[in-house]
């Protein structure tokens, strides 16, 4: 029993899902992460292998440790509270990618081979991108097939890298690669494309805010967090990532101050905690990594809370966009406090999960002496909170009064919404549970008067600094607007390039032609103007007639032949 | 908008804003009053500068929106910029 992936609970799942109607079918939904969490925590122990072979390769379908189990736990969970946030959706397509996504995800962080690898990282791409496309929209189906392209690109790096590794080692065991040579490149692009790296990184805010209302609360889950497992397994310690990483907690806060689309503020949010976890990865000591880990785990349950919130005002609204909302605290009180439960969080404020597990990156940060890293990542914090932490409530359920009314968002979506709003507040209050699964051991407890002081500080100053800046006016206002990124260059710039080259292709083409037409009329005309003009011959004859003479000609030639 | 029976909400009375910006700067005095009670163990060089947490966590934030807002200079485009 103990050898069955957790991956085959959800596919089953699937298949039943498709015969079955109404309540059976939401109650086999919810079924699938219930189980196989179950399965997981009670049936499944770290030191697994089970393999099995097809077509003489041998795929290791399943290899546990206390890495890839925590993972496991956390995406059962999170696929649970997702599958209860989207109870009343009846599209069969959301329910089935749902089902078959989070499958996925649990297939890649226990896949013990790079080609069971590639095969669930592929079906994490194929599967998700119909809880984009779901929204029947044209700039989500647009905005879907970009996502795809990213995706498989990052599956064919992946399997490229994949068979030159085992061209060069022999073998193809998903451990330790570390960056040497270019299979190892190749994968570490693959794993850079998910882990939305900077100038990588724009399918996730070009895709996330198209999706669906539930479809976003599973994305923001597992693509970004198995990439995050994979490096953690694969590349830990590689000093670039720590530069990758605090690139990429700094650079995205700058956009999510401006943006005016709450839920694409929470995708560059999203990707500046990633920002943290690759940092983490970078350094690859013991305290660092078990900090990354943690800090999927908080994040995952936060981020998510905190789309499934925007999810809520996006379904009862219909618009998230900040420059639009606006004193929504007024008829959904509920959802509110939820949503500060969620940005407490990811502020990293104390008793709340975000600062349990950031601290320890953070402190792993400084014994690495990485300092003025450090000061980059302290940077990226205190702008965390100001457009995470204070921006999204603000905006969406405070501010000017919108004067919109809308209902309390449905009982699914706040049971869905408490239970990850109670998680946060548990695991930031009792973050010894969280810190036994942690992989490695370690003896680290992040709240002592000193810590929670600095943290407290740099928090109530970011909110002073929010404060000061609202009452002078300075601070940006929500507009309607799109802000370029690094799409630009493949929706603008490409797109500008391919019809330039295409309507210089055709202005040469319609030169040529018309010069040479020119040429020809030219010469006719100077012919006409010559005696030889004037004879019967001469004047233009039909081209049927020419082919008959030519016949005539070629026949007489025949008879001379046959005869002659 | 405001009908007549429509209810008085929280952040609707002036004064109840006034009070949640005067707790929020007395936390932040008493925050830095602390500072100077509370011995915070140090690591590095520039945490030994009294209340540098909370220096660095407004200038932070007011720099960011400063860059940000300048940000909106070079980046910023029409909603339907894409769509065109």
């Amino acid at each position: 029993m103990s050898e069955l992936p957790p991956f085959i609970i959800f596919f089953v799942a699937a298949l039943l899902v498709v015969a079955m109607r109404g309540i059976v079918r939401s109650t086999i939904l919810l079924a699938a992460p219930a189980v196989g969490g179950l399965h997981l925590w009670f049936n499944v122990d770290p030191g697994l292998i089970v393999s099995h072979s097809i077509l003489s390769i041998d795929l290791i379908v399943m290899r546990t440790d206390k890495l890839s189990l925590l993972f496991g736990y956390l995406f059962c969970l999170a696929s649970f509270i997702a599958t209860l946030y989207a109870w009343h959706v009846k599209d069969s397509a959301q329910q089935l990618a749902g089902l078959i996504y989070a499958g996925a995800a649990l297939g890649a962080v226990f896949a013990g081979d790079l080609i069971t690898l590639f095969i669930f990282w592929e079906l994490l791409a194929l599967s998700s991108v119909f809880l984009i496309w779901a929204r029947r929209t044209e700039r989500a189906f647009n905005a879907g097939m970009r996502y795809l392209v990213f995706q498989v690109a990052s599956g064919l790096l992946l399997l490229a890298g994949a068979l030159l590794h085992y061209h060069k080692t022999g073998t193809l065991a998903f451990d330790h690669i570390g960056l040497e040579g270019l299979a190892a490149w190749l994968i570490f692009i693959a794993f850079g494309i998910k882990c939305a790296f900077p100038f990588l990184h724009s399918w996730l805010t070009d895709a996330y805010p198209e999706a669906t209302v539930t479809g976003t609360v599973f994305l923001s889950a597992f693509t970004t967090k198995v990439a995050v497992y994979a490096l953690a397994r694969g590349f830990a310690g590689e000093e670039i990532l720590v530069y990758i990483g605090v690139t990429m907690a700094c650079f995205p806060i700058f956009y999510a101050v401006i943006e005016n689309d709450l839920r694409k503020v929470l995708a560059y949010s999203l990707i500046n905690q990633l920002g943290f976890m690759v940092a983490g990865i970078g350094i690859g000591t013991a305290l660092a990594l078990n900090g990354v880990v943690a800090h999927a785990f908080s994040h995952v349950i936060y981020k998510g809370l905190l789309f499934m919130t925007m999810g809520a005002v996006l379904y009862r609204v219909g618009n998230i966009n900040g420059s639009d909302l606006g004193g929504l605290y007024k008829s959904m009180p509920k959802t509110t406090a939820l949503c500060i439960v969620g940005a407490l969080s990811i502020s990293a404020f104390p008793l709340f999960s975000g600062f349990i597990s950031k601290s320890m990156v953070m402190t792993a940060m400084i014994e690495a002496n990485f300092d003025y890293l450090w000061l980059l990542l302290l940077f990226a914090s205190a702008g965390v909170f100001h457009h995470a932490g204070i921006k999204i409530p603000y905006f969406a359920f405070f501010a000017h009064d919108s004067g919109l009314r809308p209902q309390e968002a449905p009982v699914n979506m706040l049971i869905a919404m408490t239970i990850a709003a109670v998680i946060c507040i548990f695991v930031g209050t009792q973050p010894q549970y969280l810190y036994a699964l942690l992989p490695w051991e370690i003896d680290y407890w992040p709240y002592d008067a000193s810590h929670v002081l600095a943290q407290l500080q740099l928090l109530f100053f970011s909110a002073l600094a929010f404060v000061w800046l609202n009452q002078k006016g300075m601070y940006p206002p929500e507009l309607h607007s799109t802000n370029l990124d690094v799409e630009w260059f493949y929706r603008k710039l490409l797109p500008r390039w391919v019809h330039a080259t295409v309507s210089l292709l055709r202005a040469l083409s319609v030169s040529m032609t018309n010069t040479i037409r020119s040429q020809l009329i030219s010469i006719r005309h100077g012919f006409s103007q010559t005696f030889v003009a004037k004879y019967y011959l001469s004047e233009s004859w039909p081209t049927g007639s020419m082919v008959f003479w030519v016949a005539i000609i070629l026949a007489s030639y025949l008879l001379v032949d046959i005869f002659g | 908008m405001s009908a007549p029976n429509q209810k008085q909400h929280l952040f609707d009375k002036p004064e109840n804003v006034k009070r949640l910006l005067r707790a929020l700067y007395l936390i932040c005095i008493g925050l830095v009053v602390a500072d100077f009670v509370i011995h915070r163990h140090v690591s590095l060089g520039w945490e030994e500068i009294p209340a540098f947490y909370a220096i660095y966590g407004f200038v932070a934030c007011v720099i960011l929106v400063v860059l940000a807002k300048a940000m909106r200079k070079v980046v910023m485009r029409k909603e339907d910029y894409y769509d065109e």
